[in-house]
């Protein structure tokens, strides 16, 4: 027992002087003590549900409590705002810490902005159209379906590559042709980034349906996502650290699990 | 007399009249110039162009060695497509074209629908872009519900292409028509020959005979404007280098696409030429 006071009371120091001095994020933050967090107005399902960040439901809302978590923040200290895009990418000062809304991380806009590491890289995903809805999402199904894509994109290597559809995939200028053509008939599926895919089933495409996703590919030189924060913003040190820890422990990847494959139902293609 | 006809033959101990010395003489100041000229055009390109500041990023954009080997064995493969749908359009666009200009040439009074038809059908697909036709066509009847494989882009497409082409095919075929002299009609006619023997056998031979050189530069436009399928999903070579383009951010697979192009066009371009040259030469 004795052997165990100095013990405790050596954790008890270090635990308060990891809270005092190893609070990476003290006095940089926009109010002290607080972590603002910007979404969209209003910010869209999967990323955020039913527009309620606060929650902590959907994606986004869920990266954003995890970083504060990280970083020493409790649940309750996390303050939610909204914004524009063009309010987040016009320089100067902003109104929030970080700002999450499918940011693309982009050399031309990190010249206006910082970037967080990335917290999500979009992975392909397979849209099909109304008459393929029952494909099973299996590399077997798949070969047999008559596929189309965005020629620009990197979806045409990976539908080369990987896919290596029986027919010849078609190719086009853009998304509203890809919509033609699965429209006409034309093309049974088409490879699109996840975010693109469920907005074009979502939005534009009747009948469509997102029915799996790949696992993002490094070799790809992916979309990917990461905070915004005004430009030279000291924080971005910690929210880093803090984003690679998730990384590190797998929570990062946990969160993308539980809302962007369990809750849009869109498995991963293995 | 005898010397002075030698004075008017002017023979003199070259064995070539003054006339001829000239002439020669000016042909060779004329090679002389049009080399220097030539020398120093090439000269000024060679020279300067590389000494522009962006000489060197646009170099390594558009005529990347390497990028170009990886890409051109592809490209290569790509072009068949557009010989393909350039094969088996050209007969088609050839008859349609034919049909359409004896159509617009009908000269009985039952036939004025024909006629009608024609005109129609070459003011509309003269008149509309070649790209809009493609699009419309490739995207809209298969969006009418066909099944496959009958919604396929490579038929609508290539249907956009014999349309737009007839039209112009049909105006050539219609001129050579009018290019046969009226009184040749009325002489075959005369001879007791019908309507439509005289222009089997007497109009249309020598219209065809005088619209080929023409009709060659259509073929050779037809086989550019195969690329723009590419717009309603085939991969053809343009579409091809397009994906290239994007993959390696460098533009050198357009280069390469256009290479191929080149050593297609420039052959068939030459054999119009000369086509036309010695169609002159025949009148004269």
């Amino acid at each position: 027992m004795l052997k165990l006071v100095p013990l405790a009371c050596a954790l008890a120091m270090a635990t308060t002087s990891a809270f005092a001095g190893g609070h990476c994020a003290g006095g940089k933050t926009l109010t002290d003590g607080k972590f603002t967090v910007a979404t969209g107005n209003p910010a869209y399902y999967p990323w955020v549900l039913d527009d309620a960040p606060e929650s902590g439901q959907g994606f986004e809302a869920a990266v954003a409590f995890a970083v504060a978590e990280e970083m020493g923040f409790a649940a309750s200290d996390v303050v939610w705002v909204r914004s524009s895009f063009d309010e987040a990418i016009q320089p100067g000062a902003k109104d929030f810490d970080v700002n999450m809304q499918q940011y693309s991380i982009t050399p031309e806009r990190d010249d206006v902005v910082d970037f967080s590491a990335p917290y999500y890289t979009a992975p392909m995903a397979v849209l099909v159209g109304p008459g393929a809805v029952d494909t099973e999402a299996s590399m077997a199904a798949l070969k047999g379906l008559k596929w189309g894509a965005v020629g620009s994109t990197t979806a045409v290597p990976k539908l080369q590559n990987v896919i290596q559809p029986d027919s010849d995939l078609l190719l086009y200028g853009d998304t509203a042709d890809v919509n033609a053509a699965i429209g006409a008939n034309q093309i049974d599926a088409a490879l699109f980034d996840l975010p693109t895919a469920l907005f074009l089933s979502a939005v534009m495409i009747e009948g469509s349906k997102v029915i799996g996703q790949f696992a993002p590919d490094s070799s790809d030189n992916p979309d990917q996502f990461g905070m915004l924060m005004e430009e030279g913003n000291p924080l971005k040190a910690c929210v880093d650290a803090a984003l690679a820890a998730l990384t590190e422990s797998g929570k990062l990847a946990e969160i993308e699990a539980q809302w962007l494959q369990d809750t849009t139902g869109v498995p991963l293609i293995q | 007399m005898c010397r002075s006809s030698s004075r008017v033959l002017g023979k003199p101990a070259a064995g070539l009249t003054h006339r001829e010395q000239y002439d020669a003489a000016q042909r060779r100041r004329a090679v002389v110039v049009a080399s220097i000229s030539t020398v120093l055009v090439l000269t000024a390109l060679v020279v300067l162009i590389p000494l522009t500041p962006g000489w060197e990023k646009v170099q390594k954009s558009f005529f990347n060695g390497a990028v170009l080997a990886k890409t051109f064995p592809k490209l290569l493969d790509a072009f068949l497509v557009n010989v393909m749908i350039f094969a088996w359009s050209a007969p088609l666009i050839a008859v349609l074209g034919l049909a359409i200009a004896l159509a617009r040439d009908a000269k009985s009074p039952a036939l004025f629908p024909l006629r009608v038809f024609g005109a129609a059908f070459t003011d509309i697909f003269r008149g509309v872009p070649v790209i809009l036709t493609v699009y419309l066509i490739g995207f809209g009847i298969p969006g009418l519900g066909l099944p496959r494989p009958w919604n396929s882009p490579y038929i609508w497409g290539s249907l956009a292409l014999i349309l737009t082409y007839s039209a112009y095919v049909a105006e050539i075929f219609r001129a050579g028509i009018d290019s046969v002299h009226h009184s040749q009609r009325k002489a075959a006619l005369s001879l007791g020959l019908s309507e439509r023997q005289v222009m089997r056998d007497v109009v249309l031979p020598q219209a065809v005979r005088n619209v080929v050189p023409s009709q060659m530069n259509m073929l050779i436009a037809l086989q550019k404007d195969v690329s723009l399928l590419s717009f309603i999903g085939p991969v053809e070579i343009f579409r091809q280098a397009g994906v290239f383009k994007s993959l390696m951010a460098n533009f050198t697979p357009y280069v390469g696409a256009a290479i191929i192009f080149l050593a297609v066009t420039i052959p068939a371009t030459r054999y119009a030429d000369y086509l036309m040259a010695k169609q002159m030469r025949d009148r004269r």
